[in-house]
């Protein structure tokens, strides 16, 4: 048969026309949709391609190859166009899509509120932090306390003018006088002496109160934090050593402080501790000393064999100068406008 | 305390800078709480006397001063200060004077009046800190006479000491002096007072009797002559005046200055108004009266000391004031000048009863030296024969009991020990015998006071007669560490054998704090005083703990819940135009209970301003998802103070714990409030009672889940969580999560008062994959459950 020539001719020529018709459709797809639609009649079996290819064993057996070859370039021709036109009608959608999502990320509407921790829970968790870091535990104890935690087992002798009316606020509780609005924290002092064993490194914060009209720098209730070292050895040294690592520690490098003679009657000596700004200034922060011996009997602790030394200074206060608050009262009138800003 | 560096110096040798002194007081436990340095008074200021006082046509607050500047001329000047009287000396700024301030001092018109000058205060002209009133200057200047030439205070420095309650002896010049000298190791001394006598022996017409000899340690009595005219040496007055002490009278004014030399107050009779000359002390009958120098009657209490005459009629208070009967007048010959001992607490609650406080009771109430009172009278006599009183031969006097004084036994080692020093003997004794302290050594036998025994001396130290504050060891101790100076002990770090931190409980609740923060609260602390009535304000019972001495009746009631102090603050809060306010609190609060003390508990409270109950019940359930607290079931139920029909408590072990819900609408309108309030309140301690900090966990499935979804019609009358806890329990531990998602009612469909709830039950096997079979047979036990609970299947 000779007549299988002109047929491998007629063949080329026809695949060349398909593949040309086939192109054109693919970039005539206007999106995604549209060229996916044309795919099974470019690259399916019922495609124009697929037929010339049943068509091949018509050929004569030698021309079989070359048209096979060809016919199979021009699918693959076809097949790249359209994954290529796919990608970049993607590409467009995509574009299209996003700038359509276009959002002013400035327009805000006012987020729900944040909310915070008062600035004295603030304060007093930052002391706290500071002597558990010192190896201390964090005690606590009634703020309705007996007149003997707050005075009597305190040394504080019959008479002494902070038992008197002026600046304890009692309550009608028990005998008349026997109950009261602890005026210090030392009172968890006893409690702590009284139920635990020593060694003892403890801090006791929390709220004391007095008689006392509100201004900018009084309150009736306020805020302390007492510490308390009961153990074997302990000397003054270790009392003016505690403080300066607090001092450090709470305030921040430059900071360092003193002892100063002063009266407490349940301490023995007795010091005063003041902070030395950077600047050279000073501030008076607190009192301190050596756990007075008969404070130490009274709790069943043996003055002989222990030594302790305990101080105590106002929460209320630091927070103050840490933030530049000038009027106490500011911290207990709950202005959210004040409370936010901590 | 204030004392003069100048008088300091008439006792020890002080010199050097006075800031230094100042670095010394200090450490010595004498903080300074204000030095002034006498300035020279610029040129122009001079001596002026007021002639006359009117007040200003125009002007209130300002009064016309005629003053007489010593030159003839009459000149007026404005003056805004009243405390001065016709006839007193006063410091006058004449025109062209520069002022230490700058201000140059000009004639002018104020109001409309001239002023031809300016009178001015102690801290105007840098001479003192007082700058309330005018300066009253010693009556024996002259008018005219240049200020500071006049009063010969200039350079002189002022030290305003802080005396602490157990020093006493440091009320006086003398005491601080002998602290300073024993510091510096300069020597101090206590001169004798040299003055002569004369005239018949004071024991002849005068006599003194104590009654009260619990009362009155020690009442010695001088008897001096009067000189016509008699006034108060110009360099004591000016001491005075530079003290802020104004000279009043020649004997007050002597009395004053003894009593700040040495701290002995004493007290001046006119003898001739002393039936006997005999003054007697007992205590005071109830009700008894005595006219006081100030010209007020006053009644006393048994118990009260008095000085009493001849025929037992009260003519003064003892330590507190003398009475007006037997005062010091011009016209007065013979003086009885009085000092004694009297017992602290005694004079403490006399004068608080009267509330009659002075530098006198002050002293008496600290405790004064029981063997001054001899030196301090003829120091009076000593100083008065300037003006040519004398003084009559014989110290009257009775005593009573003075508290007895023991040798204290001191332990050098124990010193060592406590100061964590390493001193020697030598530099102890150093320490304590320049302040009066007389130690002997004594055999080192253990005592009850002191059994141990360290290494070292023992010593038996005798404390001088002006410590009363200083009786055992460790009073000594301090005394050696307060000289030695608490700066030059080396500081140490003791080390806690323990870890130190938080407990678990105090972690817990500072993971409330947390939460709630987390969850957009702001922590509120609202005064833990209430007023009466703000209990019941709440629809609360009014059971608060009373305070029984408050200042104001809003502080006298102590709270029984937050919901007072957080509701107060919501409306502050609303009444700023800050609404919608989501506060919470935790804090305190007692009841009235059997034992010791009060009811004390640690209460957790959220108010959300302008939101509905809904908002606490799901607060409720985020922070018990936050939080480990013992299982609490939350039960509809009407409670006090809450919106009836929108409230719930929630219960753990049987017992209720707190509540949920809205504020009651009366109770908001009570507090101003016009916004919805959604609330909370529980017992933390309770509900962290069985607080673990780390329980455990179910490791996520690898099987895939089912999902179940089950919508049942609910009378009202049927609570959400019975039927939610019936599933659960049905479900069993299949169950990984029940989600109630949906709620409607619909009359005509579900019938009236019900609704229609849809949870969706996720079930997963830790270990398969869950049957069709399996999960038929869960959902057909949950329908079930629910049933009996009370629902009944939407189908």
């Amino acid at each position: 048969m000779s007549a299988g020539v002109p047929d491998a001719v007629a063949l080329a020529a026809e695949a060349r026309s398909c593949t040309e018709a086939a192109l054109a459709a693919i970039a005539d797809a206007a999106d995604v949709a549209a060229l996916a639609a044309v795919r099974p009649e470019l690259l399916g079996k019922g495609s124009p391609l697929s037929g010339l290819r049943r068509r091949l064993g018509s050929l004569a057996p030698a021309a079989r190859p070359a048209a096979g070859r060809a016919l199979s370039e021009a699918l693959a021709a076809v097949e790249a166009r359209y994954t290529e036109r796919l990608d970049e009608l993607r590409a467009a959608e995509r574009r299209a899509q996003l700038e359509a999502e276009r959002l002013d990320l400035t327009e805000l509407h006012e987020p729900p509120p944040v909310g915070r921790l008062h600035v004295i829970t603030q304060t007093q968790r930052r002391l706290e932090d500071v002597f558990c870091a010192m190896g201390y535990t964090v005690a606590e104890g009634p703020e309705i306390e007996t007149e003997w935690h707050n005075f009597g087992a305190l040394n504080f002798p019959p008479g002494h003018p902070a038992r008197d009316m002026y600046d304890t606020l009692y309550v009608d509780h028990g005998s008349p006088g026997s109950t009261l609005l602890r005026t210090h924290t030392s009172p968890v002092q006893v409690r702590v002496m009284q139920t635990r064993p020593p060694p003892l490194y403890v801090v006791a914060p929390g709220r004391c109160y007095r008689q006392d009209t509100a201004d900018a720098t009084h309150m009736p209730v306020f805020h302390q934090i007492e510490g308390l070292v009961v153990d074997e050895g302990i000397t003054l040294g270790d009392l003016a050593g505690a403080i300066e690592t607090f001092t450090t520690a709470y305030f921040g490098p430059g900071f360092t402080s003193r002892l100063r003679p002063s009266y407490f009657p349940f301490t023995e000596p007795s010091a005063e501790f003041d902070v030395q700004r950077p600047d050279g200034t000073w501030l008076e922060l607190g009192g301190s000393g050596m756990v007075h011996p008969s404070v130490l009997e009274v709790c069943g602790v043996d003055p002989e064999r222990w030594s302790g030394f305990a101080f105590g200074f106002g929460i209320d206060r630091l927070a103050m100068l840490r933030y530049g608050i000038d009027d106490l009262r500011d911290l207990w009138t709950n202005d959210v406008s004040f409370l936010e800003q901590f | 305390m204030k004392v003069l560096l100048s008088w300091l110096r008439e006792f020890a040798p002080v010199e050097g800078p006075p800031e230094g002194i100042a670095e010394e007081l200090s450490d010595l436990g004498l903080a300074v709480e204000d030095m002034v340095t006498f300035a020279e008074a610029p040129a122009g200021i001079v001596v002026a006397r007021v002639a006359g006082l009117r007040p200003h046509p125009d002007a209130d607050r300002i009064q016309l001063v005629d003053v007489d500047a010593g030159d003839g001329e009459p000149r007026q000047v404005c003056c805004g200060a009243f405390n001065m009287s016709v006839g007193d000396l006063v410091p006058l700024a004449t025109v062209g004077t520069t002022m230490p301030g700058g201000l140059e001092i000009r004639r002018r018109k104020i109001r409309g009046r001239l002023s031809e000058g300016m009178l001015c205060s102690a801290a105007e002209l840098d001479m003192g800190s007082d700058a309330e009133g005018i300066m009253i200057l010693p009556a024996d200047l002259e008018p005219g006479d240049d200020l500071t030439a006049a009063l010969g205070v200039a350079g002189d420095v002022l030290f305003d000491l802080e005396v602490n309650p157990n020093r006493p002896d440091a009320l006086s010049v003398v005491g601080v002096a002998r602290d300073l000298a024993a510091r510096r190791g300069v020597p101090f001394e206590l001169p004798e007072v040299r003055v002569e006598t004369s005239g018949a022996p004071a024991g002849e017409s005068a006599s003194v009797e104590i009654l009260a000899p619990d009362l009155c340690g020690r009442f010695s009595v001088r008897l001096l002559r009067n000189a016509p005219g008699v006034r108060t040496p110009p360099r004591l007055a000016r001491r005075l005046l530079a003290l802020g002490m104004r000279p009043i009278n020649f004997v007050v004014d002597i009395s004053n200055y003894v009593m700040l030399e040495i701290g002995q107050p004493s007290h001046a009779f006119d003898a001739a108004l002393v039936p006997d000359g005999l003054l007697r002390v007992r205590r005071a009958d109830d009700g008894e009266q005595v006219e006081t120098l100030d010209g007020v009657r006053r009644t006393l209490s048994a118990g009260d000391g008095v000085i009493a005459d001849a025929s037992d009629v009260a003519i003064g208070i003892a330590g507190v004031m003398g009475g007006a009967s037997t005062e010091i007048s011009a016209e007065t010959e013979l003086v009885l000048l009085e000092a004694a001992w009297w017992n602290p607490p005694d004079i403490a609650r006399t004068s608080r009863r009267l509330g009659l406080r002075s530098e006198a009771s002050a002293r008496f109430e600290a405790g004064v030296d029981p063997e001054i009172a001899p030196w301090a009278l003829e120091r009076f006599a000593e100083l008065a024969a300037a003006g040519g009183v004398t003084l009559a031969p014989e110290l009257v006097q009775a005593h009573g009991d003075v508290p007895s004084r023991r040798p204290v036994r001191v332990r050098t080692g124990r010193v060592n020990a406590l100061l964590g020093t390493a001193l020697t003997a030598g530099e102890m004794r150093a320490c304590l015998e320049p302040i009066g302290f007389e130690i002997v050594p004594a055999r080192a036998e253990p005592t009850a006071a002191s059994p141990r025994s360290y290494p070292g001396e023992v010593w038996d130290v005798t404390v001088p007669s002006w410590r009363p504050d200083s009786s055992t060891e460790i009073d000594v101790i301090e005394e050696v560490g307060r000289l030695w100076s608490y700066s030059r002990i080396a500081r140490t770090v003791s080390k806690s054998p323990h870890p130190g931190g938080l407990t678990d409980r105090q972690r817990a609740r500072r993971r409330v704090h947390e939460a709630l923060a987390g969850f957009g609260l702001m922590e509120a602390m609202p005064l833990p005083f209430l007023a009466p009535g703000d209990l019941e304000r709440c629809g609360l019972p009014p059971d608060g703990i009373t305070v029984t001495n408050p200042l104001v009746a809003e502080e006298s009631v102590m709270r029984t819940s937050l919901r007072p102090g957080l509701l107060k603050s919501v409306a502050y809060n609303a009444a700023r135009r800050q609404p919608g306010v989501a506060l919470f609190e935790i804090g305190h609060v007692h009841w009235p209970g059997d034992g010791e003390l009060p009811d004390e508990g640690d209460h957790v409270a959220v108010a959300l301003a302008g939101r509905e109950a809904p908002a606490a019940a799901a607060l409720w359930e985020r922070l018990r998802r936050a939080i480990p607290f013992v299982p609490t079931d939350v039960r509809n139920e009407a409670t006090a103070g809450l919106h009836p029909t929108r409230s719930a408590v929630l219960v753990a072990g049987g017992e209720m714990v707190g509540v949920l819900g809205e504020i009651d609408p009366a109770v908001a309108e009570a507090f101003g409030i016009g916004e919805r309030v959604a609330w909370l309140e529980c017992d933390l301690a309770r509900l962290l009672e069985s607080h673990v900090d780390s329980p455990g966990y179910r490791p996520p499935s690898r099987y895939p889940s089912s999902d179940v979804d089950l919508a049942f019609v609910l009378g009202d009358a049927v609570p959400a969580a019975a039927v939610g806890t019936a599933l659960r329990r049905a479900a069993g531990d299949t169950l990984v999560s029940l989600h109630l998602f949906d709620v409607f009612r619909d009359a005509e469909r579900l019938g009236p008062d019900r609704r229609s709830v849809a949870w969706r039950l996720r079930l997963q096997a830790a270990d398969r994959t869950l049957t069709d079979a399996e999960v038929g047979e869960i959902r057909a036990a949950c329908i079930t459950a629910a049933t009996t609970a009370g629902a009944t299947l939407r189908e």
